[in-house]
C-alpha cells in the first residue's frame, strides 16, 4: 500500500541525491596536494587503501626525518610497507606506535580511502596534465606507475 | 492522521531534493556547462584544501574521513601561496611559523643547514636557476639527494625541464610534494647578464 502512494517526484529526487553523492563520492579532484594513495596490497588484503597526507606530516617533521632516517624512498608504492613491519618499528610504525603518534589498533585512520583507488600522488605534474576525458583513466594508471612520491 | 502526516514527510522529503537539485545543477551549470565560463578547466577556489569528509579521496563509510584533521584548520596562520597546498612552505619555516621536527624524538634538535647558492645557467631565454641549499636543507638530508639524484659536482647532472616534469631530477620533489613547476621564477629567478645577451 505505501509502495503504491509514493510519487514518482519522491522516489526521482532520491534517486537524484544518491547519484549526486555517489559523484562527490567518486571524485577525487578535492585532494590536497601531495596527498598519497597507498593501495600496493589494501584492496587484496579486503581493507581501504591507505591515505598519506603529506601536508600534516611536514607541519611536524621534516622530509628527512621520514625520507632519511626511516629509509622512505621518494617513490609512491616503492617502500614494500607491510602491517608487520609497522607493528616492529619500521616506516610509519617509528611513530605510529602510541607513543609519538597513535597506535596501529586505529585501522581506519589511515586506511581510510576510497575502496579500489590506485596507488598514486594526487595533483602531481602528471596527474594536472589538461587530457581529454577519455585519457583520464589512463593518466591515472600511468601516474600510478610513474610517480615517485 | 496517519496521512497528514504522511503527506508532511513527503513535501518535506520533494522540497529538500528539489533544493539540493537546484543548487547542484546552478553548480555544475556555473561549473561545466556555460561555454564562456572563467578558469573552465581549473580547479574553482572553493574546492581548495577541502576536508577529509568531502576531498573525494577519503571514504565516508569509514571513521577516518570525520576525525582526521581538515587541511584549513592546520593552514590559517601559516604564509600562503599561489600553487600546490597553497602555502609557501619555506616562508613558514623562515618566519617561524612552523618549526617541523628534524630528529623524530628530540623536538631540539637544529637542522644542518647549509648556506651555499648554485647557479645553473640555462640554455634558453628564461633567467638562470639558483639553487638555494639553505631552503634545502631546512627540510632535507645531504644524502636525500646526494649522490642518487645529483652528483655532488659543478657540470656533473644534465637537468632539462622535460626530466623534471617526468619526475626526475627536481621533479623528484617538485610537481608532487614541493611547489609545482607553474612556479617557474622561483627557480628561474636570477636574470641573465645584460652584456651576454
Amino acid at each position: 500500500m505505501m509502495i503504491q502512494r509514493i510519487p514518482k517526484s519522491t522516489i526521482l529526487c532520491g534517486v537524484a541525491i544518491c547519484v549526486l553523492a555517489l559523484h562527490s563520492y567518486f571524485n577525487g579532484a578535492e585532494a590536497e596536494y601531495g596527498d598519497v594513495i597507498l593501495n600496493e596490497f589494501s584492496d587484496a588484503a579486503g581493507v581501504r587503501p591507505v591515505v598519506f597526507p603529506h601536508w600534516f606530516h611536514r607541519i611536524r617533521f621534516r622530509c628527512k626525518v621520514c625520507h632519511g632516517d626511516l629509509g622512505f624512498a621518494f617513490k609512491a608504492g616503492g617502500n614494500d610497507i607491510n602491517m608487520l613491519k609497522i607493528i616492529d618499528g619500521e616506516y610509519c610504525g617509528a611513530c605510529h606506535d602510541g607513543s609519538i603518534a597513535w597506535s596501529i589498533e586505529n585501522c581506519d585512520l589511515c586506511h581510510s580511502g576510497v575502496p579500489n583507488m590506485p596507488t598514486q600522488v594526487h595533483h602531481s605534474t602528471v596527474q594536472k596534465l589538461i587530457t581529454p576525458r577519455s585519457d583520464q583513466s589512463q593518466v591515472e594508471r600511468s601516474s600510478a606507475e610513474g610517480t615517485d612520491d | 492522521m496517519g496521512n497528514v502526516k504522511y503527506r508532511l514527510f513527503h513535501y518535506v522529503v520533494t522540497l529538500a531534493g528539489t533544493l539540493v537539485l537546484t543548487v547542484n545543477m546552478l553548480q555544475w551549470a556555473a561549473a561545466d556547462q556555460d561555454p564562456n565560463a572563467f578558469n573552465r578547466l581549473l580547479r574553482p577556489v572553493t574546492e581548495r584544501n577541502a576536508s577529509p569528509e568531502s576531498d573525494g579521496i577519503h571514504d565516508p563509510a569509514g571513521y577516518g574521513a570525520a576525525m582526521l584533521q581538515p587541511p584549513r584548520d592546520a593552514f590559517g596562520t601559516l604564509p600562503k601561496s599561489v600553487s600546490g597546498n597553497y602555502i609557501n612552505w619555506s616562508r613558514a619555516i623562515a618566519e617561524q611559523k612552523l618549526n617541523p621536527r628534524y630528529n623524530m624524538n628530540n623536538p631540539e634538535a637544529p637542522p644542518v643547514v647549509l648556506d651555499l647558492n648554485i647557479v645553473r645557467e640555462v640554455k634558453g631565454t628564461m633567467p638562470d636557476v639558483v639553487y638555494p641549499h639553505k631552503e634545502h636543507t631546512e627540510w632535507l638530508d645531504c644524502a636525500n639527494c646526494h649522490p642518487a639524484i645529483f652528483i655532488p659536482q659543478k657540470g656533473a647532472n644534465q637537468i632539462s625541464m622535460a626530466s623534471i616534469l617526468l619526475g626526475e631530477k627536481c621533479g623528484v620533489c617538485h610537481g608532487k610534494v614541493a611547489f609545482p613547476v607553474s612556479e617557474c621564477r622561483r627557480c628561474h629567478s636570477k636574470p641573465k647578464d645584460a652584456a651576454a645577451q
